[in-house]
C-alpha cells in the first residue's frame, strides 16, 4: 500500500545497486530531512532543541562512529567516551591557540587528533580479538580519562580543571559559547551530522566498507582472499575515531558548554554502545533510532512522571492514543506480539498515571530518577529480547511486510 | 630522570623494607578481592560464554541487601541467610527472564543484556535502599576489627585484623569452590558444560539448572566480596568500580581459567600498589591505579593474546 513497488523496474545492475532501490525510501528520507532542516527549527521550543534535538543528533553521530568499528569492522570497543574526550580537548586547544579560525573547521579538524590516538590504540587489535580486545580498549578509556585530569596543558592550566567554551563568532554571529543561540548551534550540529552521515553511507557501501565487513565476518578468511588486515582494521579505527572525536567536540562545544574530565568516563562509552546496539549493529539509520530511544526516553519519562507538573489534557491523551495505535499497528504488521503488548502496556500505564496525577497522586523526584534507571535497564533487556538485531532490523521487517501488505507472503 | 625511574624506587624499597612489606600486604589483600570477583566472572563465562558485566553490581546489591535487612531489625546472621535467598531468587529470575530468551544470540548481545541487568539492579537498589552511603555491619557479624603491629627489621608493619580475616575467608572460599568443581557431580557438570555445550547436553546435563547454579555461586562470591569490601570502604554504588578492576585480571589470567583468575588477581593487586607508591605518586601525580592494571594486561596480551592461562586460541577457516 504505502510501500507499493509495482512499476519500479530495475533494468541494470547499477539501478539495482542504487542508494534507493525503492522510490518510497527516498521520499521518506526527503520528508525526514524537511522535518530536520525546516519544520523542527521553526516549531521546537528552546527546551526541546537543547534537551532533545541537539543531544539526539550528537549521540547518533557518536554511535555511528562506534558502529563503523564494531558493527562494520567487528572490533568491539569500550573506549568511545575517551575518544570523544580527545576530540573535545583537541578542539579546545585548537580554538584557544587559533582564536580567529572558523569554529566549524576547528571542530572538523579536531577529529584528526582522535583518529591518530584511535589508530595507536587500534594496533593491538591485530593480535587481540573479541572480548580481550574490548578489555584492551578499556585501557585507552581509563588511561586517557586519567590524562585529561593530570595533564594541565590540555585545559590551559586553569584552576577548575574544566574546559570552558569561549564565545566565538563566524559568519557575523555567535556560533558557540554562552551567547550563541540554540538554533544556530542546532544548525551547525545538523550540518556536520548530515555531512558525516552521507560520508559514512557511501564509505560503507564502497570498497572500504566491503573490506571491513569481510574482516568482521571472519578475519582469517578475509586475509586468505587477499584483504590486508592491517589496513582494514586500522582504517576502521581511524574513521571511527574521527567521527567519534567530532561527536565529542560537538558534545562539549555545541551542547554542554563546559566539560570536566569525568564527563568522558566509562558511563559515556556504555551509553554510546547502548545506542549502537539497540539501534542495530552494522546499520546507519539504527544509530538515529537508538539515540532517539536512549536520549529521548529519560526526558519523556521525566516529563511524564512529573518533575514538571504534567496535566494530561484531552488533546495530549488523544495524541498518545493515536501514537500507540500506530505503534501497535506497525508491530502487528511485523507479527511481533511482544512489541504490541509493550506498546499497549506503556500507553495504558501512562494514561492511568496521568489520570491519577489529575487527582493529586505524586511520586518524589529522587524516586523518579531511580525508577528511570531501572526502566532503562529493563527496556534494554526487553529490546534485546524482542529484536536482538536492533531497531533497524525491526524497521526492516516492518518495511518488508508493508511492501507486501495486505498479503501475508 | 632515568635515576628517578630505574634506581631511586628500588633504593627506597631496600632502605625501608617495613614500608615495602606494608605495601605488599595491602596489595595482597586487594588482589585477593579482585581475584574473588574475577572468579565469579570466570565461572559464568566458562559455563555459558556470557561475559557477565553485572558481577560488580551484584557485589553492591548483595552488600546493600544485607545492610538493608539488618536495618529493618533482622538479626545479623539471619540477614546473611536471607541475602543468600535473595541472591538465589535473583539467579533464577535472571536465568528465566533474561538468559533463556537470549540463548544462542551473539556474545555481544548477551554482554549488553548483562549491562542492562546492571542498570536495572542499580535502579532497584536505589529505589529500595536509597542511594546514600551505608556502613557495613562488621561487628555484628563477628568480624574482628582491631590491628596487630609487627616490627620486622626494626620498622613498623600494621596488619588490620579485618584484612587477615578477609585473606583467610577468601582462601577458604576459593578452596571450597575448587573442591566443589572437582569432586562433586554438579561441579563436574559445570566443567563439562564449559568444555563443550553440545556434548554436555547430550549426556543429560541440564543447561538451565547449571546456569542458575553458576549465577547463584557468583551471588555467594558477590556477597563475600561485598562484606569484605564494604567493611573496608563502606557500602555504596561506588563499589561498582572494583568490578572494572576484575576485567584486567581476567585478561591477564585468561577468560576461562580459574587458576588464571587467582594468579592474575594477586599479581595485579600487588603490582598496581607497588607502581602507585614507588612510581605513580612521585613521578606521575598519583591515582595511577585507575589504569595501571589495564595497561599491564594490554602489554601481556600483546605477547600472549589468550592471557597467561587461557585456552590457546585455534582458528580455522
Amino acid at each position: 500500500m504505502l510501500y507499493r513497488t509495482a512499476g519500479q523496474f530495475k533494468t541494470s545492475y547499477i539501478a539495482d545497486q542504487a542508494l534507493f532501490p525503492v522510490r518510497q525510501d527516498a521520499f521518506l528520507l526527503g520528508i525526514i530531512l524537511i522535518f530536520g532542516w525546516v519544520i523542527f527549527p521553526m516549531t521546537a521550543s528552546e527546551f526541546t532543541v537543547q534537551t532533545l534535538l541537539i543531544p539526539i543528533l550528537i549521540y547518533a553521530l557518536a554511535a555511528m562512529g562506534l558502529n563503523i568499528l564494531t558493527g562494520f569492522a567487528g572490533q568491539l570497543s569500550l573506549g568511545t567516551g575517551a575518544f570523544m574526550g580527545v576530540g573535545a580537548y583537541a578542539c579546545y586547544k585548537i580554538i584557544t591557540i587559533f582564536p580567529e579560525l572558523n569554529p566549524v573547521i576547528a571542530i572538523l579538524l579536531s577529529g584528526f587528533f582522535s583518529a591518530g590516538i584511535g589508530v595507536a590504540f587500534g594496533i593491538p587489535s591485530l593480535r587481540i580479538k573479541g572480548f580481550y580486545l574490548a578489555i584492551a580498549t578499556l585501557a585507552a578509556q581509563f588511561f586517557l580519562a586519567w590524562l585529561f585530569e593530570k595533564w594541565s596543558w590540555l585545559y590551559n592550566y586553569n584552576a577548575s580543571g574544566a574546559i570552558q567554551v569561549p564565545n566565538s563568532e563566524a559568519f557575523g554571529i555567535f556560533v558557540m559559547g554562552p551567547q550563541a543561540a540554540s538554533i544556530t548551534e542546532y544548525y551547525i550540529v545538523l550540518f556536520v551530522v548530515t555531512l558525516l552521515t552521507v560520508l559514512c553511507i557511501n564509505l560503507t557501501r564502497g570498497n572500504l566498507g566491503r573490506t571491513w565487513k569481510a574482516t568482521r565476518d571472519m578475519d582469517i578468511a578475509a586475509e586468505l582472499i587477499g584483504i590486508n588486515l592491517l589496513k582494514s582494521k586500522l582504517t576502521a579505527f581511524a574513521v571511527s575515531s574521527y567521527i567519534v572525536g567530532v561527536a565529542g567536540a560537538l558534545y562539549v562545544f555545541m551542547w554542554k558548554g563546559a566539560a570536566e574530565p569525568n564527563v568522558f568516563y566509562i558511563q559515556l562509552s556504555f551509553q554510546v554502545l547502548f545506542i549502537a546496539i539497540i539501534g542495530g549493529l552494522g546499520s546507519i539509520m539504527g544509530n538515529y533510532l537508538g539515540a532517539i530511544l536512549i536520549v529521548g526516553l529519560p526526558v519523556v519519562l521525566n516529563v511524564v512522571a512529573g518533575t514538571q507538573v504534567f496535566e494530561m489534557s484531552t488533546g495530549s491523551a488523544i495524541l498518545l492514543i493515536v501514537l500507540i495505535a500506530v505503534a501497535t499497528f506497525l508491530f502487528g504488521v511485523a507479527r511481533n506480539l511482544w512489541g504490541m503488548g509493550a506498546a499497549i502496556g506503556f500507553g495504558a500505564v501512562t494514561l492511568i498515571y496521568g489520570y491519577a496525577q489529575l487527582h493529586g497522586f505524586r511520586i518524589e523526584s529522587a524516586m523518579i530518577e531511580h525508577i528511570n534507571v531501572m526502566i532503562i535497564g529493563a527496556l534494554i533487556i526487553f529490546f534485546l529480547i524482542i529484536e536482538p538485531h536492533g531497531l533497524n532490523q525491526l524497521w526492516r521487517l516492518i518495511r518488508e511486510k508493508l511492501i507486501i501488505w495486505p498479503f501475508p507472503h | 630522570m632515568l635515576n628517578d625511574i630505574f634506581i631511586a624506587p628500588f633504593v627506597d624499597m631496600v632502605e625501608a623494607p617495613d614500608f615495602l612489606m606494608q605495601v605488599l600486604w595491602e596489595g595482597l589483600v586487594s588482589g585477593i578481592l579482585y581475584a574473588l570477583i574475577a572468579l565469579g566472572f570466570v565461572l559464568i563465562f566458562r559455563s555459558s560464554r556470557i561475559f557477565n558485566f553485572a558481577q560488580g553490581i551484584m557485589v553492591v546489591f548483595a552488600a546493600l541487601t544485607l545492610v538493608g535487612l539488618f536495618a529493618m531489625g533482622v538479626p545479623a546472621w539471619l540477614s546473611v541467610g536471607l541475602t543468600l535467598v535473595v541472591m538465589f531468587v535473583l539467579a533464577v529470575v535472571i536465568e528465566r527472564v533474561v538468559l533463556r530468551p537470549l540463548v544462542g544470540q551473539p556474545d555481544i548481545i548477551l554482554f549488553m543484556a548483562t549491562i542492562g541487568i546492571t542498570l536495572f539492579l542499580i535502579g532497584l537498589g536505589e529505589t529500595i535502599f536509597g542511594g546514600e552511603n551505608k556502613v557495613m555491619i562488621t561487628e555484628e557479624l563477628g568480624i574482628p576489627t582491631g590491628d596487630t603491629v609487627l616490627e620486622p627489621f626494626g620498622g613498623l608493619l600494621i596488619l588490620q585484623h579485618l584484612d587477615i580475616t578477609v585473606v583467610i575467608v577468601a582462601t577458604l572460599l576459593v578452596l571450597a569452590l575448587l573442591a566443589f568443581l572437582n569432586y562433586t557431580q554438579m561441579g563436574r557438570a559445570i566443567r563439562a558444560l564449559g568444555d563443550d555445550h553440545q556434548a554436555a547436553l547430550s549426556v543429560g546435563i541440564s543447561l538451565q539448572t547449571i546456569w542458575v547454579l553458576v549465577w547463584f555461586i557468583a551471588g555467594i562470591i558477590a556477597l563475600v566480596t561485598g562484606i569484605a569490601w564494604g567493611a573496608r570502604a563502606g557500602v555504596s554504588f561506588a563499589l561498582e568500580v572494583i568490578a572494572y578492576k576484575a576485567l584486567p585480571v581476567l585478561m591477564l589470567g585468561g577468560l576461562e581459567s580459574i587458576t588464571g583468575a587467582i594468579v592474575g588477581g594477586l599479581m595485579i593487586g600487588i603490582l598496581e600498589k607497588l607502581f602507585e607508591i614507588y612510581w605513580g605518586q612521585p613521578l606521575l601525580g598519583g591515582n595511577t591505579e585507575t589504569w595501571f592494571a589495564f595497561v599491564l594486561a594490554l602489554i601481556v596480551l600483546l605477547f600472549r593474546p589468550q592471557g597467561l592461562f587461557g585456552e590457546r586460541i585455534i582458528e580455522r577457516v
